[in-house]
C-alpha cells in the first residue's frame, strides 16, 4: 500500500499581505511562505497509517521551485519515505497543478493520494479533486479519519455541526484531508540536516499542464472595511461594554 | 444570460441554511438579467419543493437521500450537461466541493471558489472570492458557462425562504460507478457544555500560543460565567474538544456576547459565529478580518487585557 502527498506551498497568513502591481496577484516578493497546513495534515495522517502498519511507503510530491527542496526534505524527516519534484513547470493554478501531479501519478503507482482539504489561495478549485478529476479515480474531501483494508479506504468525512458520514472507497481514491488524527508533528532541524545530506529527491517532468482554469483573476484587494468595530482604548471600557451587554 | 442552477443542500431530510442563501442570490441575480431560477433535489427532496418557492421550477435527480460525494457529483454533471445553465451555483462547503470542482472539470468549465459577492455585471457575472483567509477579496469575471461555489453565510437565507409551488421534473440522472458507498451518519459525541446554547462565550484562537496559555481564558469564561469555545486549529492541535469549536464544520453559535481572543476570523469562522448579538475581538493584528464583523475591538495583546481584566474583576 502506497500514499503519495502532494505538497504546496502557500504565503504564510501571518505576513501583512499586499496587493502586486499587476493588481490581480498578491505582491510575493517579500512575503514568507510556508506549507498549506492542510497539506501538513495530509503528511501527518500517510505517516500515522505507515506507522499503524496499514502502509508501506508514503512520498511526498511537489512542483519544483523556491524553497521545496527544503520542504521534501522536511517531510522525509518527519517520516516520508521518498520524495519526488515535479521539474520543468510553473502551474499558474489548482487546474495546471493537478494536471502535473495527475502526470507524475501517471508515471509512479500509487493506491492513496491524499491532499489537504484546501488552501488559502486556491481561487479555481480544490486540488484533491481536480486530480482526481483527470485520474479519472474517485475523491472525497473534508475527511479526517482513515482506516484501511484489503483494496478499500473507509473514511470519515465532516459535514457541519459536527456531523460526519462514513463512506468506503474502492481504491486508487484520492482523499482531501481535513485533519489528521492528531496535530502535525515537528522535524527537529539536525535531522532535516541529515536528510539534506544523505537522501536525493527524485525528479519527474511536469509534462503538459493543460490549459488551466478557464478564469482569471480581475482585480484583488484587501475587503473594504464595512461597518468597523469600535476600539476600545484600555480595560475600563471593555468592562463598561460588558456591563452594558448583559456579560456581567 | 441563461438560467441559473442551485445545487441544494440537505442533511436529515431538511434543506440546508446555504440552500435558501444561494436560491436567494439566484433569484435576484436571474431577476436582474433574465434566465430561469432552478434548483436541483436529490433523494426525496422533491417532496419538500414547496420549500423551494423562489425558484421557477425544480429538477429532481432522485437516487439515495444519504449524501454521496461520487453519485452526486455525476448526477449533478448529466443535470448540468443537459441544461446548459449559464451560472451553476453549489455550497462552498463539505459537500459542494465533492462535487463543484468534478463537475467544472470534467465539463471544461471553469470553477470559482469561495464566493462571498456576486452581481450581474456587462453580460455577465462578477464573483468575488474571500481568500487568503478573508484578507484579500478577488474578483473574477464570468462571461461564459461557470461553477461557482457560495460561501455560507454570507447571503441571506431569508431571501431565498419563499414558499411556492414551483414545477417539479424527474430528471433521470447518471449516478456514478459505485466506487463509493456510503455506510452511516456519525453523531457528535455529546458534549459537557452545548455552546450553541450559551449566553456568553470565550472563544480562543491560534493566538492564544500554546496549549497551557488556554488557561487564561479558561478563568476569564469562569468570572464571566461564560462557556469556552474555540476555532479550528485548536481542535486539530488536540488542545480542545470539537465539541468547543464555532464554525463551519463546528457549532453555529449566537450568544448574547462573543468574545473572540486571538482569533483572525478566516470565513470559515465568521460562518459560525456572525449571529451573535455583540462580538468583542482581541487581537493584536490590525488587519484581522474579525475586526470587519466585531462590534468592538482592541489591538492590544490578549494576555496582557485578559490579565488585567480578570485582577479587575476579582
Amino acid at each position: 500500500m502506497k500514499i503519495v502527498v502532494p505538497l504546496k506551498r502557500v504565503p504564510d497568513l501571518v505576513e501583512d499581505l499586499e496587493v502586486g502591481t499587476s493588481g490581480k496577484a498578491l505582491d510575493t516578493k517579500d512575503i514568507k511562505f510556508k506549507l498549506n497546513e492542510y497539506d501538513d495534515h495530509a503528511l501527518e495522517e500517510a505517516i500515522l497509517l505507515k506507522e499503524s502498519g496499514s502502509v508501506d511507503e508514503v512520498v511526498a510530491m511537489a512542483v519544483d521551485g523556491e524553497g521545496v527542496d527544503k520542504m521534501l526534505f522536511t517531510a522525509i524527516a518527519k517520516g516520508a519515505d521518498k520524495a519526488v519534484k515535479c521539474t520543468g513547470g510553473d502551474p499558474a493554478d489548482s487546474h495546471q497543478l493537478g494536471k502535473v501531479f495527475a502526470n507524475a501519478l501517471g508515471a509512479e503507482s500509487y493506491d492513496l493520494v491524499f491532499t489537504g482539504v484546501q488552501s488559502v489561495d486556491d481561487r479555481d478549485g480544490q486540488l484533491g479533486p481536480i486530480i482526481a478529476s483527470y485520474l479519472d479515480v474517485p475523491c472525497v474531501s473534508a475527511v479526517s479519519g482513515v482506516l484501511l483494508s484489503g483494496n478499500m479506504a473507509t473514511v470519515q468525512k465532516e459535514y457541519s455541526g459536527g456531523m460526519m458520514g462514513e463512506f468506503e472507497v474502492d481504491l486508487p481514491a484520492v482523499i482531501g484531508m481535513q485533519a489528521a488524527r492528531q496535530a502535525p508533528r515537528y522535524a527537529p532541524v539536525s535531522k532535516i540536516r541529515q536528510v539534506q545530506e544523505t537522501v536525493t529527491i527524485g525528479e519527474i517532468p511536469a509534462g503538459d499542464m493543460g490549459s488551466g482554469c478557464g478564469s482569471s483573476a480581475f482585480s484583488m484587494a484587501p475587503p473594504e472595511k464595512g461597518a468597523e468595530a469600535e476600539m476600545l482604548d484600555d480595560v475600563e471600557s471593555l468592562i463598561d461594554v460588558l456591563k452594558e451587554k448583559g456579560a456581567l | 444570460m441563461g438560467d441559473i442552477l442551485v445545487i441544494t443542500e440537505h442533511l436529515k431530510g431538511e434543506f440546508a441554511d446555504i440552500t435558501f442563501e444561494m436560491l436567494g442570490k439566484a433569484r435576484e441575480l436571474t431577476d436582474s438579467s433574465g434566465g430561469q431560477c432552478i434548483a436541483v433535489t436529490f433523494g426525496s427532496m422533491s417532496g419538500k419543493a414547496g420549500q423551494l418557492g423562489a425558484a421557477d421550477s425544480v429538477i429532481s435527480v432522485g437516487g439515495s437521500d444519504d449524501y454521496n460525494p461520487e453519485s452526486y457529483a455525476a448526477s449533478v454533471q448529466s443535470v448540468v450537461s443537459a441544461q446548459s445553465p449559464s451560472l451553476v451555483l453549489v455550497g462552498s462547503t463539505s459537500m459542494g466541493m465533492d462535487v463543484a470542482n468534478p463537475v467544472a472539470t470534467t465539463l471544461g468549465i471553469p470553477v470559482i471558489s469561495y464566493c462571498s459577492n456576486m452581481s450581474a455585471s456587462g453580460g455577465g457575472f462578477s464573483c468575488t472570492s474571500s481568500m487568503y483567509g478573508g484578507k484579500m477579496n478577488v474578483v473574477t469575471n464570468v462571461d461564459n458557462a461557470a461553477v461557482v461555489m457560495i460561501l455560507a453565510g454570507f447571503f441571506s437565507a431569508d431571501a431565498g425562504k419563499v414558499q411556492g409551488s414551483p414545477v417539479v421534473e424527474n430528471f433521470s440522472a447518471e449516478s456514478g460507478a459505485g466506487k463509493v458507498r456510503f455506510k452511516q451518519l456519525i453523531e457528535p459525541e455529546a458534549a459537557d457544555v452545548d455552546i450553541t446554547q450559551s449566553e456568553t462565550l470565550v472563544a480562543v484562537g491560534r493566538g492564544i500560543g500554546g496549549k497551557d496559555d488556554i488557561e487564561v481564558a479558561e478563568e476569564l469564561a469562569e468570572i464571566l460565567k461564560a462557556d469556552l469555545a474555540c476555532s479550528r486549529p485548536l481542535v486539530d492541535a488536540g488542545w480542545m474538544s470539537k465539541a468547543q469549536q464555532v464554525g463551519k464544520s463546528g457549532m453555529k453559535v449566537k450568544p448574547k456576547v462573543y468574545i473572540a481572543l486571538g482569533i483572525s476570523g478566516a470565513p470559515e469562522h465568521i460562518e459560525g459565529m456572525k449571529n451573535s448579538s455583540t462580538i468583542i475581538a482581541i487581537n493584536t493584528d490590525k488587519n484581522a478580518p474579525i475586526f470587519d464583523v466585531a462590534h468592538y475591538g482592541m489591538t492590544e495583546d490578549l494576555f496582557d487585557v485578559v490579565e488585567e481584566l480578570v485582577e479587575e474583576l476579582e
